[in-house]
């Protein structure tokens, strides 16, 4: 059997009668006339070398699933991991619409015959805007990993100061992300938390705030899932003319007070919780939102879609607002960079948000915090567990220390992961200071068996 | 009894060639959502607190910070889910997806079809419920397509090491040239060589992510040919010189045949040179970036790879390099280590992170299972019908009058054509964008160019492997039309669109601080405001 075919199901002038009649129409006597502008030195002259394909969609199919059978999903096992990235009900109205072909296969068309896309991506904003209390959202950038590096550098922008104070306790991922993007023209400094609280350490913020920062950048909740004393902080970074900046998870929002209430200058964050699935990191987005103060607009890079009239009385119509910020326009004297990032899963969130309205994002954080009340409460009764910041509300996760049973996180979880668990994210590494700790998440679909199931594996396994 | 059957299909023909489509796009005059709220409507529910959870937890809120529970609900619309459905539903088909129609006018793009199988195996739970955090144990099918998809970017573009991190192409640039600066610093040429050099023709964001990086941009514009200049080139290189960033071919189509002499000046004059390669359509298999003498390129997987374009992203860009670069690549890396894939951390030397986790794995799988159905026999045959598609687009669109292709006359193009409706305009005052828009009408996309527009009224049309004859035909016809109407009866023209959800939208609002909205609340707030005023 050979793996040989000359027409192609996704090629249609594979068909080798219309391949030679088009080629006679330009006048051209073989394909290799095409590439005559090509230096045989620069040609390859050989086949490449790739695997055998699987021509036929069954066997194609067969091949990936195999390989997919390899893969655990969290749909199989029972997963405590979070920490950026959150297993959450995606409603199926959330797929159905991210599917369609409409959406999927559209790219960067007019205001006209995109309409709906430009529609759809300003109600996203829209709706965002409403649970951020902000006036003005962007199109989604990367990540909100990305949307953190960019909102600093705004920061710096808008201030004209190049210190950017990063709080101790974001993830070191998203910290690289900030740093890496930032420091050809941005200085990075750290601010400490406070080990008993998992908070913000107010103290040493004091000390190093003076008129070089541009801004102050912190998640609240922050990566260790405490929800933090938001007008404090505010108050402190505004008395130096700096800018606060806040990382938010907007899936607590419904409950929280959103950044802008306690005088957040500039927010952002992921939008994967608003319907998106994990996907291996396939899922996320980022958001950035400010007030509508036009030299802080002015400081986006990213696309920003806006409401307009057309020449029909009643009919709504869109487009790019001021586009000259951007490198699109001004090549490398716009700000940063823009182009494709996450737009489909705008619109998803657009429409999870719809389908939650208030009452169902009010009910998502409430128990959201319940269940992580709970789970705390559950974990801190099995011997060798401790939960270092007890006493604080935590949203979506909180740190699980293990230091009493002797055991590293590495051997719990991998315990664990033979009873079909995937414990909780160890932070050993990237946060020594905290001991042999993981952080466990819990959302909406995390039950009270859920919770029983955990804690019964985890005092099985720490006693052992 | 005196009835004949009516041969229907005769009247959709003129001279043997079917008409244009009597086309109409959607138009559902759809209220902004906020408009279809009823209060109290519900359009999904959240899994209930058990009640032991419920009264365990009665006190959770108590311990929160004056100030941080919110007072006011969020003043999102109350929708039954049917109806956000019906909503969305409308919006996506006032929509023109690539599926839709023949999506050749968005020249640079690459609008390919992006198979069905891998969008059913990307959403299977295997993949779409896998938390990027996993135990490497728990991924190694996922795994084991991240080293196939490096070995395949190693395969087709000459380079030894792979990230698949960036999540898109203009990521994957920045990306590029945070290995740049990283290089750099090891060998302390950081700061001192701090000029990137690129082309007009070349993508925005080769000089806007050089800029973020701290290099000062040095533009070089074509030579009378098209080409990018030589000589520019040779006076713009000095001890100065940290990297070339460039596109062969340019937007032109045009393949630049002295692309090693340009790398080995570079290379010559202590600089890197840096292949961007977004679009790499019409080469697979053909010529790769290592023969021309290149250091890095990358691959937009949502162009070259056929993974969806959805509006702008998700998507990849991956990240290719020379062994001595490597070490400089994003964290973590795949490995395999005695016949299992490990997850390791890239090392002291590592960009560290230029996004979240590992990328976009979903893309990945999706670029994944199209080059496993197609194999090499297949890439190469995408390549070459697209680069015959290109030609034979471009030889039917010049018979059209007022068009021309600027640069290298009777010489063939690779993947795309930048076209000039330069002559057109003199002789209608019709521009450009005016008949983008009128195209919308007969349900297609047309894509001008970059700015600035360096050929005059451009108009950048690139038909890929993915369309027939007859559609690229077609596309020739709207254009065609279009052209007549230009010289006949310019008016229709300037008063498009016709046949889409919208008509011809006021954009000066959209550039006014006072009047732009950017959000519904804002549109409201700044409304009310205005009222005030005037009734002040």
């Amino acid at each position: 059997m050979t793996n040989s075919i000359d027409v192609y199901p996704y090629i249609p002038n594979s068909v080798p009668e219309v391949k030679a009649r088009m080629l006679a129409a330009i006048g051209a006597n073989s394909m290799e006339e095409l590439y005559a502008e090509i230096p045989p030195e620069l040609r390859m002259q050989r086949p490449l070398s790739l695997p055998e394909p699987f021509l036929s969609e069954h066997r194609l199919k067969r091949h990936v699933q195999s390989l997919l059978a390899k893969n655990k999903s969290c749909a199989e096992a029972l997963s405590f991991l979070g920490g950026g990235c959150y297993q959450h009900h995606v409603p199926a109205v959330c797929d159905e619409i991210n599917g369609r072909s409409e959406f999927l296969t559209a790219y960067a068309g007019e205001p006209y015959d995109d309409a709906g896309r430009f529609q759809a991506l300003f109600e996203y904003a829209s709706m965002l805007g409403e649970m951020l209390e902000m006036d003005v959202v962007s199109i989604p950038t990367f990540d909100g990993h990305q949307a953190a590096a960019t909102a600093v550098r705004m920061a710096g922008r808008h201030t004209g100061r190049k210190v950017v104070l990063v709080a101790e306790h974001v993830s070191p991922d998203k910290y690289s992300v900030m740093q890496n993007y930032g420091r050809s023209d941005l200085e990075f400094r750290r601010v400490p938390f406070d080990l008993a609280t998992g908070t913000l350490d107010m103290g040493r913020l004091a000390s190093i705030l003076d008129e070089q920062v541009a801004c102050l950048f912190l998640d609240n909740p922050s990566y260790l899932g405490v929800i933090q004393d938001g007008p404090a902080i505010a108050a402190a970074v505004h008395a130096f003319g700096a800018l606060l900046v806040v990382g938010v998870d907007p899936s607590c929002l419904g409950v929280i007070a959103p950044p802008s209430s306690y005088g957040a200058d500039i927010v952002c964050g992921d939008i994967q919780s608003l319907g998106m699935h994990m996907s291996y990191g396939g899922g996320h987005g980022g958001f950035i939102a400010t007030q509508d103060d036009e030299a802080l607009v002015m400081q986006y890079p990213s696309r920003l879609f806006g409401i307009a009239p057309t020449k029909v009385p009643g009919e709504y119509g869109f487009g790019d607002v001021a586009y000259s910020r951007t490198s699109f326009d001004k090549r490398e004297n716009g700000n940063e960079f823009v182009g494709t990032a996450a737009a489909l899963w705008g619109i998803t969130a657009g429409v999870y948000m719809a389908l939650m309205g208030p009452q169902g994002m009010r009910d998502l954080a409430h128990t959201i915090i319940c269940r992580n009340a709970y789970a705390k409460q559950q974990l801190a009764s099995v011997t060798g567990v401790r939960i270092p910041h007890a006493e604080q509300v935590h949203f979506k996760e909180f740190v699980v220390n293990f230091d009493a049973s002797g055991k590293s996180v590495q051997t719990i979880n991998r315990a664990l992961l033979e009873q079909g668990i995937f414990g909780g994210h160890d932070l050993s590494h990237a946060f020594p200071v905290l001991g042999q700790c993981a952080l466990y998440s819990f959302t909406e679909v995390h039950s009270q068996e859920d919770v029983a199931t955990l804690c019964a594996a985890l005092a099985t396994i720490l006693t052992k | 009894m005196n009835q004949v059957m009516h041969n229907i299909s005769l009247s959709r023909f003129t001279n043997g060639r079917a008409n244009l489509r009597r086309y109409h796009q959607a138009r559902w005059d759809e209220p902004v959502i906020f408009e279809l709220s009823q209060r109290g409507e519900r359009g999904v529910l959240v899994p209930e607190l058990e009640q032991e959870i419920a009264v365990a937890t009665n006190q959770a809120l108590s311990g929160l910070p004056h100030g941080m529970l919110r007072t006011q609900a969020p003043r999102l619309p109350e929708m039954s889910q049917n109806r956000v459905l019906r909503h969305y539903l409308r919006l996506s088909q006032q929509t023109l997806g690539a599926d839709l129609n023949v999506d050749v006018g968005q020249g640079t793009c690459t609008m390919k079809y992006n198979p069905k199988i891998n969008e059913q195996l990307a959403r299977d739970p295997r993949m779409s419920e896998l938390h990027p955090l996993q135990d490497a144990d728990t991924v190694q099918g996922m795994l084991h397509i991240f080293h196939q998809v490096h070995a395949l970017m190693m395969e087709v573009s000459g380079m030894d090491a792979v990230s698949l991190q960036a999540r898109s192409g203009s990521q994957a640039i920045y990306g590029n040239f945070a290995v740049l600066r990283a290089y750099q610093e090891a060998s302390g040429t950081y700061g001192v060589r701090d000029e990137v050099i690129t082309t007009i023709f070349s993508h925005p964001s080769d000089a806007a992510c050089a800029r973020l990086l701290g290099y000062r941009v040095i533009t070089l514009y074509p030579d009378a040919d098209g080409y990018p200049d030589l000589d520019a080139l040779r006076t713009a290189l000095s001890p100065r010189t940290a990297a070339l960033i460039i596109t062969n071919p340019e937007d032109t189509g045009i393949f630049n045949k002295k692309i090693r002499q340009f790398t080995d000046m570079v290379r010559a004059a202590g600089g890197v040179n840096i292949y961007d390669q977004a679009n790499a359509n019409g080469l697979l298999g053909i010529t790769r970036a290592r023969e021309a003498g290149f250091d890095m390129c990358h691959f937009n997987l949502h162009k070259t790879f056929a993974t969806p374009h959805a509006c702008g992203g998700p998507a990849v860009g991956a990240m290719c390099v020379t062994q001595e670069l490597e070490r400089f690549l994003p964290s973590p890396k795949v490995v395999l280590r005695e016949g299992s894939y490990a997850i390791d951390d890239a090392g002291p030397d590592s960009v560290g992170k230029v996004s979240a986790f590992m990328g976009t794995g979903s893309i990945v799988l999706r670029a994944y299972a199209w080059a496993m159905n197609l194999g090499a026999k297949g890439l190469r045959e995408v390549s070459e019908i697209a680069v015959l598609n290109n030609n034979y687009m471009m030889h039917e669109l010049l018979k059209i009058p007022g068009l021309s292709a600027p640069y290298a006359p009777g010489k063939r193009r690779i993947e795309q054509v930048r076209y000039s409706w330069e002559k057109l305009h003199a002789d209608t005052g019709i521009h450009s964008e005016q008949i983008g828009i009128r195209a919308a009408d007969f349900g297609v996309h047309y894509w001008t160019s970059h700015h600035p527009f360096l050929v005059p009224e451009p108009a950048t049309i690139e038909p890929t492997e993915s369309y027939s004859q007859a559609d690229l035909d077609e596309f020739v016809d709207v254009m065609r039309h279009i052209a007549h109407e230009a010289y006949t009866n310019p008016e229709t023209i300037r008063s498009a669109p016709h046949n889409c959800p919208v008509h011809a939208v006021d954009a000066s609002v959209l550039d006014d601080p006072k009047r732009w909205a950017i959000t519904w609340r804002g549109y409201q707030r700044k409304l009310r405001s205005q009222e005030a005023k005037q009734s002040a």
